[in-house]
């Protein structure tokens, strides 16, 4: 039997710039058959995109394919030239990249774009090419595919965009596509579009496929065989059934656990207190020059009330422009509200961050989504953590110092860390400093802005543990902002779900199997589940997909 | 053995030991620009003949064991000219360069930060300075108060704050749109704070290189401005003064109008070489 590609013994090493090797990938080797897709699964630093972008013959700037062999149709990527390997991409390997808007050109038109590739291989004639692309357009079940193409790529949405490019990819008629990481950037309702089309036109004609992903319940719709990788070796390769129900290595196993929500225990003795720790009533927030009624001119935020009652948790949901980010940046005051009352601890707070007391300021804390840009990359560990402690509670150096290390050690980091800056650390450790921040303040309430979504399952679920943990031993309340309903619901005692700007429902936990309002109902039905079955057995009511995608 | 032995003497060589990497370019450029400022420190005692005196019979004379860069139009020590020259180009360049860059830096930043009107006030009075030529601005100002070197400072600084100011506020606005600094600001920190301990440290960098640049284009104005005649006054002599001096050696090829043009040469030089290789820091250290 002859296999399409055939990676033997694969070997990649990058040069740092103290002028070491490292091998990033180490020997690693595995088969695809005609028409078959493969997934790439593992958390990010595992090398799953350095092995997909070998099957180009390419390796980013810095590395270097150090040994082994890719072949691809019977030619050996690590051996062709470089003008060799120019003429295999695109017309017999193409690439699908994560973010469908950085791999359009915002000044030309989509369907110039998408039939570049066949002018540049002069496969076929400017028309045929339109006439193609027109029916990859409709295979893809993109809307009006016969005049999409004369659009710009700001002038359609990040699904659609995303299925572009794989029409982009197709065009050429590729034995062999690649995706990374495809719809890691979309929500869910959109992520069912997306992948629907590309699992569609996949079995129509044939191609086989390369998915790279980290997220084991999306790979388990689309994939017939799943290689695990940690670390650049391949830790398990099986078919998807073997993969997600006979998982035999340690480290498949623990990212299926991951995957499975852990129900949050007893929701802890509720001290319902006589006063909430937070009230909100009735919130206006927006952006924009203020109207002659004394609103915004864009309404991010509308008439949302809540309660987060002390030693509980809020979970507040919804898909991206929902307005969940700028509701945590109104409670704040990084964005002082328009209209409505905060009422936090007893008292209530000025809109603005200004006009809070520094007590006050401490007593609620934020933390940001991605740890990157909410570290300052010039300072150290150290002194990310010590500010807090000097400008809140005046500790001197000494106490500071000890301070430090007892923060450390709560977010479970060696304490050797703290002379390192936050370029030096991995996601998961950037994300703990900035948990550790939060901390150092001694709040009581702690919003949390999507922290866990830039991180990968088995990390993400660690933090989550972490976050627990720490509220059982210091009675803290999180607001937790996700677009995950897994993770809201394994730490959450009340969810809010919310649509444009508004709170369509508040449930508990123990009822988010049968939600009452109909984009709760749509939402939670979207969220892909570990069966391979999941995606062609979901039914969706198309009136109500219509009525709450117009994204 | 050797091949050891040549790895360590090239890992000496760039630094690598420190923690920095730092290349043979910038290296050349830093001793030359080393060379310079230790010329300009201790030129009084290392020049062969007084500055003023003349002490050639000849004018323009060649290269010769006693005068080693020949002599000027007068017959005085080019050498000893150029020595003593050293002072005032690096000096007033120094000075201007550091007043220059320290106040548009700090005004850049604060603009940045504080944003609204103030910002917009700043932006366009400093927008109307940058708008008047340079050479110009320094004709009208030393004409209409004299040349003296605390004037040629002053002058060369109000000159180049607008640069500085519009190249850090660029950096400054960057970083001011990062999370880190909207933690910051929603614990209360002050102004002074944000642009101290949150923004200066990650445009430090590329404020440096444009610190450079910036003498550069100092070094360069000065020398034409004394060229010009409204520099550096007589008796003494900076070098671009040596240059117009001794501009009637051009036609007989005379090293006293070379002289100067090459230390200003080396000098400019050396500054954007080694600003175009500053050490670098070596990020991955887990050896």
């Amino acid at each position: 039997m002859v296999n399409l590609v055939e990676i033997r013994d694969l070997k990649v090493e990058a040069t740092t710039d103290s002028g070491r090797r490292v091998e990033i990938i180490n020997g690693v080797s595995f088969d695809i058959a005609e028409g078959e897709i493969v997934a790439l699964i593992g958390e990010s630093g595992s090398g799953k995109t350095t092995i997909a972008l070998t099957l180009m013959g390419h390796a980013r700037p810095g590395c270097r394919i150090s040994g082994g062999s890719v072949s691809v149709a019977g030619k050996d990527m690590v051996t062709l030239s470089e003008k060799q390997r120019a003429r295999v991409r695109g017309t017999e390997v193409t690439y699908v990249p994560q973010s469908a808007a950085a791999a359009f050109n915002p000044a030309t038109t989509i369907m110039d774009q998408v039939i570049e590739v066949t002018r540049i291989h002069g496969i076929m004639s400017s028309d045929e090419a339109r006439a193609r692309a027109v029916d990859l357009f409709r295979a893809l079940s993109l809307p009006e595919p016969e005049t999409i193409g004369r659009r710009y790529p700001h002038q359609v949405s990040g699904g659609q965009l995303q299925r572009l490019s794989a029409a982009m990819a197709l065009i050429g008629d590729p034995k062999l596509v690649i995706f990374d990481e495809p719809t890691t950037a979309l929500d869910v309702t959109t992520q069912i579009e997306v992948l629907r089309a590309f699992k569609s036109v996949m079995k129509k004609g044939g191609i086989a496929g390369v998915y790279v992903s980290h997220d084991l319940a999306v790979v388990a719709q689309i994939a017939d065989r799943i290689v695990v990788l940690k670390g650049g070796e391949t830790k398990e390769i099986g078919t998807t059934e073997e993969i997600l129900n006979g998982a035999k290595h340690p480290y498949t196993r623990e990212l299926l656990a991951a995957f499975e929500p852990k129900p949050r225990g007893a929701a802890g003795a509720a001290e319902s207190g006589p006063a909430p720790l937070l009230e909100i009533e009735n919130l206006i927030a927006g952006y924009g020059q203020v109207q002659a009624d004394g609103l915004p001119l864009v309404r991010a935020v509308e008439h949302v009330s809540l309660k987060v009652e002390k030693g509980r948790n809020l979970g507040i949901i919804g898909e991206s422009g929902c307005g969940k980010s700028t509701l945590a940046r109104t409670i704040a005051g990084i964005l002082p509200a328009a209209v409505g009352k905060i009422v936090f601890d007893g008292k209530e707070l000025g809109r603005s961050a200004r006009e809070r007391s520094r007590d006050e300021l401490r007593e609620m804390q934020i933390v940001f989504q991605y740890a990157d840009t909410a570290l300052n990359p010039a300072k150290s560990v150290e002194d990310i953590l010590a500010r807090p402690l000097t400008f809140y509670h005046g500790m001197n150096a000494k106490a500071r110092s000890a301070r430090i290390d007892e923060l450390l050690d709560m977010v479970r980091l060696p304490r050797n860390l703290r002379h390192r800056r936050p370029g030096e650390l991995s996601g998961g450790q950037k994300q703990r400093v900035n948990f550790a921040r939060a901390l150092a303040a001694d709040p009581k309430l702690i919003l949390c802005d999507e922290i866990t979504s830039a991180l990968d399952t088995v990390v993400a679920a660690a933090v989550i543990d972490l976050l627990k943990e720490l509220q059982r031993e210091l009675g803290l309340s999180y607001i937790f902002i996700s677009h995950d309903l897994s993770v809201v619901e394994s730490i959450c005692d009340e969810i809010v779900v919310m649509y444009g700007g508004r709170k369509v429902e508040e449930i508990s936990p123990a009822k988010i199997k049968t939600p009452e309002h109909p984009y709760s109902q749509l939402l939670f039905s979207s969220v892909p589940r570990l069966d391979p079955t999941w995606l062609d057995g979901l039914e969706q009511d198309p009136e109500l997909v219509r009525a709450y995608r117009q994204r | 053995m050797t091949m050891t032995n040549s790895e360590t003497k090239a890992d000496r060589i760039s630094g690598t030991r420190l923690g920095y990497r730092f290349n043979i370019i910038g290296m050349v450029g830093l001793s030359v620009i080393l060379f310079w400022a230790l010329i300009a420190i201790f030129a009084p005692l290392i020049i062969p003949y007084p500055v003023g005196e003349i002490v050639d019979l000849d004018y323009f004379g060649p290269m010769s064991r006693d005068f080693w860069l020949g002599s000027d139009y007068l017959g005085r020590d080019m050498l000893s000219r150029i020595l003593m020259g050293a002072r005032y180009t690096v000096g007033i360049s120094l000075a201007a360069v550091t007043i220059a860059c320290f106040s548009g830096v700090m005004l850049g930043m604060f603009a940045a930060v504080a944003g609204g009107w103030l910002d917009t006030v700043l932006s366009r009075f400093l927008d109307a300075l940058n708008s008047i030529p340079s050479k110009l601005f320094g004709l009208v100002v030393v004409a209409a108060v004299g040349s003296s070197i605390p004037v040629l400072i002053l002058t060369l600084s109000v000159i180049y704050i607008p640069g500085a100011y519009r190249f850090a506020r660029a950096l400054a606005v960057n970083i001011n749109a990062m999370d880190f600094i909207t933690v910051a600001r929603i614990r209360g920190e002050s102004t002074l704070y944000l642009i101290r301990s949150e923004i200066l440290p990650n445009i430090v960098g590329p404020v440096l290189a444009d610190l450079g640049i910036r003498f550069v284009f100092i070094v360069l104005l000065l020398s034409g401005l004394s060229f010009l005649g409204l520099g550096v006054q007589p008796p003494y002599a900076d070098w671009g003064a040596l240059v117009r001096e001794n501009i009637g050696g051009l036609p007989f090829g005379a090293p006293a109008v070379m002289a100067p043009s090459f230390a200003i040469a080396s000098l400019t030089i050396s500054v954007n070489l080694l600003i175009d290789n500053l050490p670098k820091k070596i990020r991955d250290r887990s050896e």
